[in-house]
């Protein structure tokens, strides 16, 4: 089961989202829930949540990168659904769950992130909130400069996605057969 | 009728005057008394006539005290009430009782009279508490709890006085009968209380007829006063009870306001009774004997009051409560009476000590006065929180469609609320719910008063009446400017008329709820649900600035017309400006 947090406040507007989530919806025991969509007022369901990452064994987090940060319902949902005693402190609901990152920086954030340090000294925040909350940090899949992509380029990357799932999904059967 | 005309004017002469003073309406009508009473200018004969009528103001009070309590809590406080109860009629009783044996009396006199003395007057007492707002204080309650004890505890006291001199009173029934008849009574109340008067309450408020209520209210509470006084119980403790008995019912705060005027004139009239039994002829052949005796008595019931108090766990105000309760009651004026009549009390010694208690009731206002002063010498704000009301913060005034999702929103988050509405039928459904609601008309001052808009922090103005709303919002502004108001309005109109009267928080009813429509349509025609959300947004903000711009010139139509095509214009442009933003940061796909 695979669990796909896509956050992203206008999703029609966003060509590299409709291409990474086109790739993937038809994957067999998927559930991707969009944030922007689901709670358009910041009103977050905590408990629907919580439950929707206690069925999955894998967490895809997918949303683009604003001001060098997830967008700002992504970090209310880090805020409001990893309660202390549920995935952290006492409790330990999201232990030895596997956790990728996907995410994708627009010309205007890739601009950002040259004249400044680079993308790398932010990863390591997203990384920590799914370690703090004893999570397996897969390797990212980070896409750099997409509004200037063409289609092909999108969905060659989309493909790579698509493959990271799937190859997931084989390990996992591999490791239950 | 000419009494009625000297006792009114003694008080509007004296209690103005007193309250200027500053110190107290209670000593205003006590010198109203001593005024026009026999020692005074000897206006009044009958001092017993306006003694039996005065007694009715104490029954009022009660019942209205009754009325305050929720049965509920009451409940829960019975070990309380027992406890402090017993432990201060058994200090200060035992303290006065070998005072008394001391100075000479016989035992038997110096038994019953020491308890007398050892009872407080409810009516000084209360009275004190609720003008310092200190009644529903934990001081005050367990003030009151000692009170409601006391008023039991004088029942076995009155069967005790024939026993004095062994004077067996004509026609006295056995003890067991006696007792059988009270307990009757007792049932009877209850019975009454909880089945009959609410459906009858019911029955007149339905009439709409306000006199008929305020009469049957009368009639309720005297009636039981006399069932009782029929059994040989106290009156006072009658009305108590059947107060409590329909504290919880929804007519709790009308019946409050509707007995509030009858019970303030009744119970002046008690205290000015009180000021015409001083003997100013005793006091002035022998003052140092009397001053002698009432700092003694005064001294000896302040030291067991304060005792008692500690052991209750009042430290902060354990001389507050001493003081509240340091008067001597109206029951000892009967007990030596009778305690004369048996022989066991000189003429003398019974003047003197009805001498003593009357003056006790005026010192208490003074030792107030003096606790108030001393306390803000040495108030150095040990920031410690406030005594919390028994009343809810919050007041709803309409509890219908609007109202209810207010005031579900509270209660849901543990706030207190008392609600008000006007229809019975929707009162009396609500309550079935479980809703505690009172029936009432909000905009009567009376009534907002009693439901503690006082001290209460918000007003929730839930009304669906455009005309009861803003009347309701002037009453409030005039009397009470210090409570916050949240309210309704039905339309723009109703929304100028209370921004114009200074209400700050006001809610179009339909408004939200149309944006929110607005905004599921643009959802349903394609467009993201945070891009809706942020076009309702933006036009919430466009429209509540447009229409407050307006609201000076709210009577000029004109002008408002000219002033709402021009906002239209802008708000058409301001969309269009942040359309083209969009479309360059977000123009992508589609």
């Amino acid at each position: 089961m695979i669990v796909v947090i896509h956050a992203h406040p206008y999703p029609s507007r966003s060509r590299a989202g409709a291409a990474l989530l086109g790739a993937i919806r038809d994957i067999p025991a998927i559930e991707v829930r969009s944030l922007y969509e689901l709670y358009p007022d910041y009103d977050i369901d905590v408990a629907a949540e919580q439950a929707a990452l206690a069925r999955a064994r894998l967490a895809v987090w997918l949303h683009p990168v604003y001001w060098y940060a997830p967008p700002a319902l992504m970090k209310h949902w880090f805020d409001a659904v990893f309660a202390d005693g549920w995935s952290h402190g006492k409790g330990a609901a999201l232990r030895g769950k596997d956790c990728l990152w996907v995410t994708t920086l627009g010309d205007a954030e890739r601009y950002r992130v040259d004249v400044g340090r680079g993308f790398e000294p932010f990863t390591p925040v997203v990384e920590q909130i799914a370690r703090f909350n004893a999570m397996n940090w897969l390797d990212p899949l980070v896409l750099e400069g997409a509004h200037a992509l063409d289609d092909a380029a999108l969905h060659a990357h989309a493909r790579r996605l698509r493959e990271r799932l799937d190859a997931w999904s084989a390990a996992q059967r591999a490791r239950h057969a | 009728m000419r009494e009625v005309l000297i006792y009114l004017a003694a008080a509007v002469i004296c209690v103005p005057l007193a309250t200027r003073l500053g110190i107290g309406a209670i000593l205003g009508y006590l010198a109203a008394g001593a005024l026009v009473g026999p020692w005074g200018l000897a206006l009044v004969g009958d001092v017993a006539a306006t003694q039996n009528l005065a007694e009715l103001g104490v029954v009022l009070m009660l019942f209205v005290i009754g009325l305050g309590l929720d049965p509920k809590r009451l409940a829960g406080m019975r070990g309380a009430l027992l406890r402090g109860g017993m432990l201060q009629l058994g200090a200060s009783g035992a303290v006065l009782v070998a005072a008394l044996l001391v100075w000479g009396v016989r035992w038997e006199a110096a038994l019953v009279g020491g308890l007398a003395l050892a009872l407080s007057s409810t009516a000084i007492a209360t009275q004190a508490m609720t003008d310092r707002r200190q009644l529903a204080t934990p001081t005050g309650q367990a003030a009151l709890g000692i009170l409601v004890f006391q008023d039991i505890a004088a029942i076995p006291l009155i069967a005790l006085v024939p026993f004095i001199g062994h004077v067996q009173r004509a026609g006295a029934q056995p003890m067991w009968e006696r007792l059988a008849i009270a307990a009757g009574a007792i049932a009877g109340v209850i019975v009454i209380g909880r089945y009959l008067t609410t459906p009858l309450l019911r029955l007149m408020a339905r009439t709409n007829l306000r006199e008929l209520f305020t009469g049957f209210a009368l009639l309720l509470v005297i009636g039981i006063a006399e069932l009782m006084a029929a059994a040989g119980l106290s009156m006072g403790l009658g009305a108590f009870l059947a107060g409590v008995l329909l504290a919880s019912s929804e007519f709790r705060h009308l019946l409050e306001s509707d007995i509030e005027p009858f019970k303030g004139l009744l119970l002046g009239l008690f205290f000015i009774s009180v000021g015409m039994t001083i003997d100013f002829g005793l006091l002035a052949s022998s003052p140092v004997l009397v001053a002698g005796l009432l700092a003694g008595f005064l001294v000896l019931k302040i030291a067991s009051l304060w005792a008692v108090a500690r052991w209750l766990a009042i430290c902060r105000e354990s001389w507050l409560f001493a003081f509240v309760l340091s008067q001597g009651g109206e029951f000892a004026f009967v007990v030596f009476g009778t305690a004369r009549e048996a022989n066991v009390l000189s003429p003398q010694g019974q003047s003197l000590l009805t001498m003593v208690v009357a003056l006790s009731m005026a010192t208490t206002p003074l030792l107030l006065i003096a606790y108030d002063r001393w306390m803000r010498r040495s108030e150095r704000r040990e920031g410690e929180a406030d005594a919390v009301s028994a009343e809810g913060p919050v007041i709803i005034a309409g509890f219908g469609r609007f109202g209810q999702i207010v005031g579900r929103l509270l209660l849901a988050n543990g706030v207190g609320v008392v609600i008000l509405d006007h229809d019975p039928e929707q009162v009396e459904s609500l309550r079935r719910w479980g809703f505690r609601v009172f029936y009432g008309d909000a905009t009567r001052l009376d009534l907002l008063e009693a439901a503690g808009a006082r001290t209460a922090r918000l007003l929730v103005n839930a009304i669906d009446d455009v005309e009861a709303s803003v009347t309701l919002v002037d009453r409030v502004r005039a009397n009470f400017p210090d409570l916050a108001i949240v309210s309704r309005a039905r339309n723009v109109s109703h929304y100028f008329e209370l921004r114009l009267r200074g209400v700050q928080m006001v809610e179009r009813e339909t408004f939200e709820a149309a944006l929110k429509a607005g905004r599921t349509a643009l959802e349903a025609l394609g467009t993201d649900r945070f891009r809706a959300k942020e076009l309702a947004d933006a036009f919430r903000r466009h429209n509540i600035a447009s229409v407050d711009e307006t609201l000076p010139f709210y009577q000029d139509e004109a002008r408002r017309m000219s002033l709402g095509k021009q906002g239209r214009e802008e708000l058409e442009r301001q969309f269009a400006r942040d359309r083209e933003r969009f479309e360059r940061e977000h123009g992508g796909a589609k």
